[in-house]
């Protein structure tokens, strides 16, 4: 297959490579065993580029330049990594439109969400932990009159990071920022599906970062992604993905006691309190706005507000207009910068979300709107695409209980505060929520008792720097996105200092 | 009693390759983002499994487990595992050939239901799994 390359599909930026290696030690590597695999698109189903097929031999590669740069980069001053980092993010936000358009085609998502959301949101990771980095101090504690305790943050060293494809370049921003900023060198795999616009990062960043601070190998999760958690010369992992293998992670972290950071799934509530449809005005039309945010991003996120749940006074007037709301949702191409929602991101993905379908109906739900694939023509019929879903149901269901990963909402009604609190909480996962209300109490006193890390609050669907998130219950440990994650990528030394001369008397 | 969990002869000519690649193989199922609630295939020793997860039965010799919190869902439902090209990355060991296993539920009927509730439930834990015979694999 190396010597015999297929045809590359009209819709890939000509500047992408033909083929990715693996980018260790400040340049592209050629995988050990020289095997490589194809990178189609879910927009038309044409490849995009070839790709490394790793394995554990790459893996160890990566690591031998981390470790080779470990040292000097643990030792670089905050405000030189500071200056790196934001060097990162000028090189992002210079190639806006050639990573949005990357991202676009190897994941599905529409262009419109990667020009507006996921790479800015990546830029501006890199930003904030750039900031965070120089703000940080350690601390000190004057135990007597000749002892002193100084507290210092050190950086773990290497660190392995698997990041999924539902949000290629973000999830690797997320990640890859604050263990750069907290000077740890890293290897990071990108998911086997959605590996360009990484790939396309380090072409713009290579003369940024000293060589073998940052290596990403290719590949796929049992052949390269076990390897990496596995192995004893990583400090930590942070994974992103679904519940089995992150319990995986979590035995192969323990075979050699490190810690890591999970995030897996959800089936997050999104709570409508009757008090919106008080009024017909901006906020009213921003709360079904709100309810159609299960289609954002096709319905491949963690925290896909799959739920929803409408207080029984207003359920069928409510119902009513936002599901005429959902029905204005274009789906399209996801080039056309007027497409809504894109496709999903492969075969068996779209596969899975059909086969809930079916589960759904069989159940007894009642399907509102969509339930069926979405046949595009126009040189599109290979793409992977879905009508946004909605089924009307109860709790107890399973298209309730399972995280579909795709454009369905199951939407159920609750009485009152305590109903939408019980039912909310009635799940296994504990990663976001979103309430509706215009009384702040209410609001307040429902997003304390949801058991969720993010609860959105007469919003959805925001990623800011500097709001913690992350799971509670199945949903993982670890909290991303704020400063708090440097403790995650630290390790505190204490120097206890005696400025006393005298023996203590034991012996 | 019907069986709680089946494979089609596709899924189970991968498994037969597998296991001859890659020795004793287990699956287990549980759920969460990406490509949850698909069944994960691993080397036995590759994976833990833990005391509540539940042991659906047994396909071409290896064991399938679901998570022990994810069970009550899936109780009165048939799995059916299948297999599909190109499913996502994943640390399943088939994904690595473009290959993802899928699983396609059905609802039991009610007499397939009492039958299983006569049966009692499914055992739980690592030792629920008792190999017949050093050959029977």
């Amino acid at each position: 297959m190396p010597n015999d390359q297929p045809q590359i599909s009209a819709i890939t930026p000509a500047k992408l490579r033909k083929r990715y290696d693996n980018f260790i030690g400040g340049k592209w590597v050629a995988p050990v065993k020289g095997r490589y695999f194809t990178d189609p698109s879910p927009i038309d189903g044409q490849v995009l580029a070839e790709v490394a097929r790793s394995s554990a031999e790459d893996v160890e590669l990566a690591l031998d330049a981390a470790h080779a740069a470990r040292d000097a980069w643990g030792r670089t001053a905050p405000a030189e990594r500071a200056r790196l980092l934001n060097r990162i993010a000028d090189r992002i936000e210079e190639n806006l439109e050639l990573l949005a358009h990357t991202e676009t085609i190897d994941n599905g998502k529409p262009i419109r969400e990667t020009r507006a959301a996921d790479i800015p949101l990546g830029a501006d990771h890199f930003r904030y932990f750039a900031g965070c980095i120089r703000a940080e101090e350690g601390s000190l504690g004057e135990l007597d009159n000749d002892t002193v305790a100084y507290h210092f943050k050190e950086p773990m060293g290497v660190v392995g990071q698997i990041i999924p494809w539902n949000f290629p370049f973000l999830m690797a921003a997320w990640k890859m920022a604050p263990a750069l900023a907290c000077g740890n060198c890293v290897v990071i795999k990108p998911a086997s599906d959605t590996p360009l616009s990484l790939a396309v990062l380090m072409d713009l960043i290579a003369d940024v970062l000293p060589p073998g601070v940052l290596n990403v190998v290719n590949g796929h999760g049992s052949e390269v992604g076990a390897p990496l958690a596995s192995n004893p010369r990583i400090a930590k992992i942070a994974f992103t993905g679904e519940t089995t293998t992150g319990r995986q992670i979590m035995q192969y972290a323990s075979e050699n006691l490190i810690p890591m950071t999970l995030e897996l799934g959800g089936k997050s509530p999104n709570i409508f309190f009757a008090d919106v449809m008080a009024e017909d005005d901006a906020f009213f039309d921003k709360a079904l706005e709100g309810f159609a945010l299960f289609a954002f991003n096709k319905g491949e996120v963690c925290t896909c507000p799959s739920r929803a749940l409408v207080q029984e006074s207003i359920f069928d007037k409510f119902l009513e207009k936002a599901v005429a709301r959902v029905g204005k949702i274009k789906v399209g191409n996801p080039l056309d910068p007027t497409t809504m929602m894109g496709a999903q991101a492969s075969r068996g993905q779209l596969e899975k979300i059909l086969n809930y379908v079916k589960i759904g109906k069989e159940e007894g739900a009642r399907c509102a709107i969509g339930g069926e694939q979405a046949h595009l023509g126009g040189g599109l019929e290979n793409g992977f695409y879905m009508k946004p879903t909605v089924f009307v149901g109860h709790n107890k269901m399973r298209i309730f209980q399972e995280e579909i990963f795709g454009p369905v909402l199951s939407v159920t009604k609750f009485k009152d505060l305590d109903d939408a609190i019980a039912i909310g909480n009635d799940t296994l996962y504990g990663l976001g929520a979103g309430v509706w209300s215009r009384n702040g109490t209410t609001a307040y006193r429902v997003g304390r008792e949801i058991q969720a890390g993010r609860v959105w609050t007469n919003c959805y669907h925001m990623y800011p720097a500097h709001a913690a998130f992350g799971g509670y219950k199945q949903s993982g440990f670890g909290r991303e996105t704020h400063k708090i994650i440097m403790e995650h990528y630290q390790q505190t030394k204490n120097l206890l200092v005696s400025y006393s001369p005298k023996a203590m008397g034991f012996f | 009693m019907p069986p709680r969990v089946v494979v089609t002869p596709g899924a189970a000519e991968v498994i037969r390759r597998l296991k001859a690649e890659q020795g004793k193989l287990i699956f287990h199922q549980s759920g969460g983002c990406c490509e949850g609630t698909a069944p994960m295939c691993f080397r036995q020793r590759d994976f833990r499994v833990g005391a509540r997860d539940v042991l659906l039965g047994v396909i071409e010799g290896c064991p399938f487990y679901v998570g022990g919190a994810e069970y009550q869902y899936w109780e009165y439902f048939q799995l059916t595992i299948d297999v599909t090209s190109g499913g996502g990355d994943s640390f399943s060991l088939e994904a690595a050939d473009g290959m993802r296993f899928v699983t396609r539920s059905r609802m039991f009927s009610d007499e397939e239901a009492k039958e299983l509730d006569a049966a009692g439930p499914p055992p739980r834990g690592p030792e629920a799994f008792r190999p017949a015979s050093a050959g029977v694999h």
